[in-house]
């Protein structure tokens, strides 16, 4: 027998949708097997880590505060994606917006008015933007690689990130820790819902999904990505400019990034300290993949990764499990995701080996 | 005087080149055949935590060394998989192994974390090995002269041999190749399975022989060095070999100003030299070589005779 793929006439729509659930489904069971094996209670760590966040309540508010991040890099994410801009330093990016976000509040500290947060939140995306701005300079000027100078900026940016906590950014009153000053009341996000966790930053996550997917579906700047990323050749015959879509796919990454880093730090954390990047730059790219690049199914996606984080943090404090099985089954989800795709654009058949050979 | 500082940086650096030398000449055998594998920094994690484990649990190295090669291969075998038979997107794939080799050695070093095993030492005699001079030469683990072998090898094997010859020709026209009558597929699966065996090399070289005891993410970015070295070399594996002893200069010039004491610079500003050194020679290489790429033709593109 011959696994044989034959190529749709077009893709699939109902795979489209099907093989993002399909992908959950299969990394949720192969995750139980592998942790039966080495010694976990396989199952019941399942249960934990994808069902308990959704049936205990009270969680679900962390589901909103983890996710927001996630939509927001993964939206960002998705548009250069599209047009295959493979800005993978979002991590970078983001703890830049929240630098960029910090100076002004440190900047503004002690000062009282409505203007602050704003200010705030447009620094953070300036920042993000900017700092996505290097890789589509070097790309469209030097043709440079943006995967590896993206990537390598992370490494940079964590590093400035060390060097402003310890030196000029340090709280003067802090006794030496190496973090900034806790934000002052009109500096941090307000809570939109009364004694939960959930700030102004979670509406808004969504509320930028919406916006991105008008712009997307609607708008001939959505139209260009979308056409220089499927077929490069006829846009440069259409007459869009590749350069400047490469810069707007890095500079909406940016700052999304840098927006969701200023939220990050003016809501969950109210302070920059060393331990600000969690790795959501990263985990985005799944959450762009899982939900197909669409800024609907991002929405949904990032609540599935954060039930993911949510679920691990509990799994780890109730039966034990490792920190690093949260990434194991994140990364699972992205490979079942991607082997499944091939369901989307072919056809399996299974064709005896001699019927194969005839046809060739 | 000079001696005694001259010999510490000059193995140092020979230590920081080995490992990324190593990753990165897998990758340019992959790349050369048409495949971009940006998993190197996951296998090289999985080959760093089962040479660890294996050593740890026989104490024997170069077995370790050997499951380190198993291991790292079995997961590029998985991207191998997913984009050669599959035709899954390579960048995706590539970031999917490594964000899965981060997670995958963290769970699996757990119990590992803070043992020791016996460094990977010489296979020279004494007198040579631990000699103050001439341990300059002879002094370090196997696995350095193993790399250097190896750069000639790869070198050779790309320029002179048939099977180099077709594995060029499957990366830079791959429908001429099949055309012809190669397997391109199967051309591709044995570089990506060759470019995770020694992924697996140089990831162990970090947990036998550099620390040697095994961390979370002990490779630090390192595998995303070695990928972007591939592209400053312009895919010749001697060029490979000056790159990476450049880098490796770059790196222990950190640890040395850092051990030093050296206060003109901040010590962050150095840890991010060999980040921003990449960045800044790849502006250069990319900018001088814009309009002629010397990038296999078909890097990073399924292949799919048929459709």
């Amino acid at each position: 027998m011959l696994i044989e793929l034959e190529k749709r006439k077009e893709p699939s729509k109902a795979m489209l949708y099907l093989t993002p659930v399909i992908a959950v489904i299969a990394t949720m069971l192969t995750g139980a097997i592998i942790f039966s094996l080495i010694g976990h209670d396989g199952f019941g760590a399942v249960a934990k880590i994808f069902l308990a966040p959704l049936l205990d309540t009270y969680k679900w508010q962390d589901l909103g505060v983890k996710a927001a991040p996630l939509i927001l890099i993964g939206v960002g994410l998705a548009i250069g994606f599209r047009a295959n801009v493979w800005n993978i330093g979002a991590e970078g990016q983001y703890i830049m917006g929240g630098l960029a976000g910090t100076g002004v509040a440190l900047a503004t500290w002690g000062m009282t008015g409505w203007w602050i947060l704003p200010l705030m939140c447009l620094a953070g995306i300036v920042g993000g933007a900017a700092y996505a701005g290097i890789p589509a300079f070097l790309k469209t000027r030097l043709n440079v690689n943006e995967i590896l100078s993206s990537l390598m900026l992370t490494y940079v940016a964590i590093q400035v990130l060390y060097y402003l906590m310890r030196g000029p950014w340090k709280d003067p009153d802090g006794f030496n820790f190496p973090q900034t000053r806790l934000f002052t009341d009109d500096q941090i996000l307000p809570t939109v819902i009364p004694s939960t966790v959930v700030h102004l930053g979670v509406p808004l996550a969504f509320l930028v999904a919406i916006i991105a997917w008008f712009v997307m579906s609607r708008s001939v700047f959505g139209f260009q990505i979308r056409v220089v990323g499927a077929a490069p050749a006829a846009a440069r015959y259409g007459g869009f400019n590749t350069n400047k879509t490469i810069w707007a796919a890095l500079l909406a990454g940016g700052g999304l990034a840098g927006f969701a880093g200023i939220l990050e730090a003016a809501g969950p954390f109210g302070q920059m300290v060393p331990q600000f990047p969690t790795g959501y730059g990263f985990t985005a790219i799944i959450v762009a993949f899982l939900g197909r690049l669409h800024p609907i199914g991002i929405v949904l996606a990032g609540i599935i990764l954060a039930i993911t984080y949510v679920g691990g943090e509990l799994a780890q404090s109730s039966i034990g499990l490792p920190a690093a099985a949260t990434g194991v089954f994140q990364a699972m989800m992205l490979f079942f995701l991607l082997a499944t795709d091939v369901l989307v654009k072919y056809r399996i058949k299974l064709a005896s080996a001699v019927k194969a050979g005839d046809a060739a | 005087m000079t001696d005694s500082l001259l010999i510490p940086i000059i193995m140092t650096i020979v230590g920081a080149a080995t490992p990324i030398l190593l990753a990165a000449l897998g990758e340019l055998v992959v790349e050369k055949s048409g495949v971009l594998n940006l998993g190197l920094e996951g296998m090289m994690l999985i080959g760093a935590v089962t040479g660890f484990a294996v050593t740890a649990t026989t104490g024997y190295a170069p077995l370790g060394v050997v499951a380190a090669m198993i291991a790292a291969a079995a997961s590029a075998g998985l991207f191998g998989f997913l984009t050669l038979t599959l035709t899954a997107n390579q960048v995706a794939t590539g970031l999917a192994l490594t964000i899965f080799g981060i997670g995958l050695s963290a769970l699996a070093g757990e119990n590992y974390v803070g043992q020791t095993v016996d460094v990977f030492g010489s296979v020279f005699p004494a007198a040579l090995a631990e000699h103050p001079v001439l341990r300059v030469i002879f002094g370090y683990s196997p696995l350095v002269y193993v790399s250097l072998l190896l750069v000639a090898a790869v070198s050779w094997f790309l320029r002179k041999s048939r099977a180099g010859l077709i594995l060029r020709a499957v990366g830079e026209s791959d429908l001429s190749a099949h055309s012809i009558g190669y397997s391109v597929i199967g051309v591709r699966y044995m570089a990506v399975l060759f470019g995770g065996a020694m992924a697996g090399i140089a990831g162990c070289f970090y947990s036998l022989v550099l620390t040697p005891m095994w961390a979370e993410q002990l490779t630090a970015g390192r595998g995303w060095i070695a990928l972007a070295l591939v592209v400053f070399a312009g895919w010749r594996p001697m060029r490979l070999l000056l790159g990476a002893y450049l880098f490796g200069a770059v790196m222990t010039l950190e640890l040395h100003a850092k051990a030093a004491g050296f206060s003109l610079v901040a010590p962050e500003f150095l840890a991010a030299m060999p980040y921003l050194a990449t960045i800044a020679v790849l502006a250069i290489i990319s900018a001088r070589k814009a309009g002629k790429s010397l990038a296999p033709a078909c890097l990073g593109k399924p292949f799919k005779p048929s459709s």
